[in-house]
């Protein structure tokens, strides 16, 4: 921190610690923040696969079989699993943090965390649940 | 031989070391004392030169706030039994200057207090004969929780964006700004959001939550962070799609 006061006789030197690079180890709150932090990359990498799908459709159905024989490769396999160990503690984090953020209030009362932390989670099931249907319809 | 634990306290003595250095005091253990009773046990017993601030012993006046065992807590709050076997370290708040052992220089977030105006910024001041600001029970329920700090500076010791980051408003100063703002009898927070809405202000915290986690008066200055954050959005997005709305 700063410090605006000047030296004088009776204060002859401030001590200033320096801070570690290594912080965030110190604690395993600061370890869950970094992970949680850290999520977002995973993130950015399921949107760069979307992006990646999408090209595959463009361009015709044997691009689109090259994409998904690539996706059954060990390596993706394994990163796709890693990645949505990170997404789901990403969106489970967040959820949960929701109620921290948001001061929902009926009728002058605060509506407890749980319901508002709740109405995120029902809105995730019920969007996976239309998204399942969409993408199971033509199958047998 | 009546039981004793170790106490670790950081001292620095500017005139005598170049950085601090840990000393030992086994004081007396007793069920019903704090940290501080062992401080004061060691300055009126053991060691007079050892210095530390603290007044109240009851969790009143903020003063006395330490990291023990690498946590920053309120040392009248934090019982000897609680941290046994011990040793128990105790060393001045994390990220502030020490001056000399114990005790830190809070110059800094005296300064950060002041430039986010936490008192009542009226557009109009009335006049004392139509009496006082009322407020009803649930105006009051709306900020109350924010208005318990007692500048202990526990949640700036937890934060390590305070520590990266010097320019950081901080979390007390900023539940401080909003505790004002959701004040029915406030006309400031414009102004404030002015002064905070920026990278050393509201947008410099990274939710990492701990000021929350360690604060002795359940302020929960987290929760006023991002909920400044999402009051700062939407007024934002407002003077994006309506500019003729905002001044």
């Amino acid at each position: 921190m700063t410090s605006p006061a000047p030296y004088t006789p009776y204060h002859p030197r401030w001590y200033r610690r320096r801070m570690s690079v290594w912080w965030w180890l110190k604690d395993r709150a600061y370890v869950k923040f970094v992970l949680r932090e850290l999520t977002s990359v995973f993130v950015a990498f399921f949107a760069f696969l979307y992006l990646w799908q999408l090209r595959a459709v463009t361009e015709g159905p044997d691009a689109y079989a090259r994409f998904l024989a690539r996706l059954q490769t060990p390596f993706f396999l394994t990163v796709d699993i890693v990645a949505l160990a990170f997404v789901l503690f990403h969106t489970i984090t967040w959820f949960n943090l929701t109620p921290t953020a948001m001061v929902v209030r009926v009728r002058g009362k605060r509506v407890p965390g749980w319901i508002v932390a709740g109405s995120n989670y029902l809105v995730w099931v019920v969007v996976s649940a239309i998204v399942a249907w969409i993408f199971t319809r033509g199958l047998p | 031989m009546p039981p004793t634990v170790r106490l670790e306290v950081s001292r620095y003595r500017p005139e005598q070391e170049d950085k601090p250095a840990f000393q030992t005091y086994e004081v007396p253990f007793r069920d019903d004392w704090v940290v501080l009773d062992a401080l004061n046990h060691v300055k009126d017993q053991m060691d007079g030169s050892l210095s530390f601030r603290w007044s109240c012993r009851m969790g009143v006046c903020g003063s006395c706030g330490m990291m023990v065992n690498g946590r920053p807590k309120l040392t009248c709050a934090a019982f000897l039994s609680e941290h046994l076997p011990g040793p128990i370290r105790v060393e001045p708040l994390n990220y502030f200057p020490i001056i000399r052992d114990l005790i830190v220089d809070i110059t800094d977030f005296l300064e950060k207090l002041k430039k986010v105006r936490p008192w009542i910024v009226r557009d109009q001041v009335l006049p004392l004969e139509k009496g006082e600001y009322r407020q009803t029970p649930e105006q009051l329920d709306v900020y109350r929780q924010f208005s318990q700090c007692i500048n202990c500076m526990l949640c700036y010791a937890a934060c390590p964006v305070v520590g990266l980051e010097p320019e950081f408003v901080g979390p007390a100063a900023i539940a401080l700004a909003q505790r004002y703002n959701l004040d029915s009898r406030d006309d400031g927070a414009k102004q404030r959001l002015k002064i905070l809405s920026d990278h050393a202000g509201i947008w410099g915290c990274t939710f990492v939550g701990e000021c929350t986690q360690v604060c002795p008066k359940h302020v929960d200055p987290a929760g006023a962070i991002q909920q400044y954050k999402l009051a700062g959005a939407v007024d934002m997005l407002k003077s994006f799609l309506m500019p003729w709305g905002t001044r």
